[in-house]
């Protein structure tokens, strides 16, 4: 069902963890659609320096956290912004058609943990992040 | 080298050697269409005569009274539409059935609803049993039918069929059971449990794929499901699957000869699994302990999602299935779950392991010395968890 890359990215996923300190920390999903997304970041001169994430999902959820973070690691938050789910379902050689609300769930924890950390820094993040939705299937209920 | 351990035996089953072999030579020399008159035919039609017996001893039935279709859902289809469609010539629209059947159940009881029948689902309870006091306070004067599977396909649970049997023949109401679960690993007398329809489905019990059997009682009358061909007593048209046919007669008569020796195999086996597994912190077993089907084990782990589970096992090179919405291919986890009391966010966490004649004690052993690293990994990395232990610290 996986590609090799899925797989790789489920079986040894990068930057796991939490931050302890960190700058902003952002969480979607919820657990009566079986997907959680955490996602910690740390940032430096505009910069995203290091990001972690924790995971409750499937085994895309997880391999789309995993390959998002290290799609965002090092960029500036400008970048970061930028990324879609599509870029993500591209950079793991693509998804199982009923798959691909996983990867907006990393898209959208991204966002979610960038608009924490400029809420922490006063400044309101709708104008730069803007509308953070949850996940668009979990509203099918 | 690589383990390989088959658990996932309610999907389907390895097919035995011996079934292989009795089926070769109707795919081989005898091929001939068993309407047909001449020599090679007659085999072909024997064949078939000869499966049919075999699986009416099986259920304690007459051969007569066993039809064979395409498998479980067809059977399922069958019967059902066709009970409900004759009942409704004398204006009974009433049908009752339990909330975690099959779907091959449940969707055929959504497409009567649109030709205006009024559908019962009964409690299953926290156990997954059906109350027969309850099933008996559902008869109504226009029930039609009564539809209770006779054992889960993913809990295990067993249910009270002879009680259900007694109730329905009291009430003068028909009684279908879909065994797919059950035929081979339990004891099944269609007349001492007054059953009047069962449907089976021969891949479950090391038979090919494709090929089932309905019961129906003599002198109960269904529509037909299968227009067409004489075939079947004229009941269910279309050429004889000959091979699978027979594939099906050699699978039954071997698992029930098997039955005694296989369920104390298994429920050895079982049971041990239970134990180990529920070692594990916030595991829980899902259906009935003691009422279940001798090799099904059905558990949910607290704070991890089942599909993440199931790739890790067969990374470890065990197969299993899970209730998890993201096995189903829909947002939402399975309903028989759900239909026992388990929330959401648990029933994403459930494991099913179903044991069968190819597991060993060593397989049980093994899957217990992956099983907790796995659930405690994913653990580590779920926030669900992380909220879970933090409510448990407050």
């Amino acid at each position: 069902m996986y590609s090799e890359l899925v797989m790789d990215h489920f079986t040894n996923p990068r930057n796991v963890g939490e931050i302890a300190d960190a700058d902003g920390v952002g969480e979607i999903g919820n657990a009566k659609c079986g997907d959680i997304m955490k996602m910690y970041i740390k940032v430096s001169d505009n910069v995203i320096t290091d990001v972690k994430f924790k995971t409750f999902g499937c085994g895309s959820a997880i391999a789309t956290s995993s390959i998002a973070t290290e799609m965002i690691k090092g960029q500036p938050i400008e970048e970061a912004l930028k990324l879609s789910n599509k870029a993500v379902v591209e950079a793991l050689g693509g998804l199982p058609a009923h798959k691909i609300h996983c990867s907006v769930l990393a898209e959208q924890a991204i966002k979610s943990a960038i608009a924490d950390y400029y809420r922490r820094q006063g400044v309101d993040p709708t104008p730069i992040v803007g509308e953070i939705g949850d996940c668009e299937a979990c509203h099918v209920h | 080298m690589k383990r390989f351990i088959y658990a996932d035996n309610s999907a389907t089953t390895q097919p035995s050697e011996h079934v292989i072999e009795s089926m070769m030579p109707y795919l081989r020399e005898f091929y001939g269409n068993p309407s047909s008159l001449y020599s090679i035919s007659e085999a072909t039609k024997t064949a078939v005569e000869n499966a049919r017996a075999q699986t009416a001893a099986a259920l304690g039935a007459e051969a007569k009274e066993i039809f064979f279709t395409s498998g479980g859902s067809e059977s399922d289809n069958w019967a059902i539409k066709g009970a409900a469609r004759q009942a409704a010539k004398k204006g009974k629209k009433h049908i009752i059935s339990t909330a975690f059947e099959h779907h091959a159940v449940l969707h055929t009881l959504e497409s009567l609803k649109k030709e205006g029948f009024e559908v019962t689902l009964l409690d299953v309870h926290s156990d997954g049993l059906v109350r027969v006091d309850e099933l008996e306070a559902a008869i109504r004067e226009d029930t039609a039918l009564v539809t209770v599977m006779y054992a889960n396909n993913e809990i295990g649970t067993v249910q009270p069929i002879a009680e259900i049997g007694e109730i329905c023949k009291k009430h003068g109401v028909l009684f279908h059971t879909d065994a797919v679960q059950a035929v081979g690993n339990l004891h099944i007398d269609v007349k001492a449990q007054n059953i009047d329809m069962l449907s089976l489905s021969a891949h479950k019990f090391h038979g090919p794929k494709g090929v089932g059997a309905l019961y129906i009682r003599k002198g109960v009358r269904i529509n037909n499901l299968v227009d067409g061909g004489a075939q079947e007593n004229g009941r269910r048209a279309g050429t004889e699957n000959v091979a699978s046919i027979v594939g099906l007669g050699t699978a039954i008569t071997d698992a029930v000869a098997a039955i005694d020796e296989k369920t104390e195999k298994l429920t050895a086996m079982r049971d041990r699994l239970i134990d180990g597994a529920l070692t594990i912190e916030r595991s829980r077993l899902n259906g009935d302990r003691v009422k279940r089907l001798p090799g099904n084990v059905n558990i949910s782990f607290e704070g991890i999602e089942g599909e993440s589970l199931l790739l890790w096992l067969d990374q470890k090179g065990i197969c299993a299935s899970s209730g998890s919405a993201c096995t189903t291919a829909s947002l939402d986890p399975s309903h028989v779950l759900l239909s026992i009391g388990l929330p959401h966010a648990v029933a994403h966490g459930s494991l099913r392991l179903s044991l069968g004649d190819n597991n060993t004690m060593e397989d049980v052993d093994y899957i217990l010395s992956v099983l907790p690293g796995i659930v405690k990994m994913l653990r580590d990395m779920s926030p669900l968890w992380e909220e879970i232990i933090k409510e448990e610290n407050k």
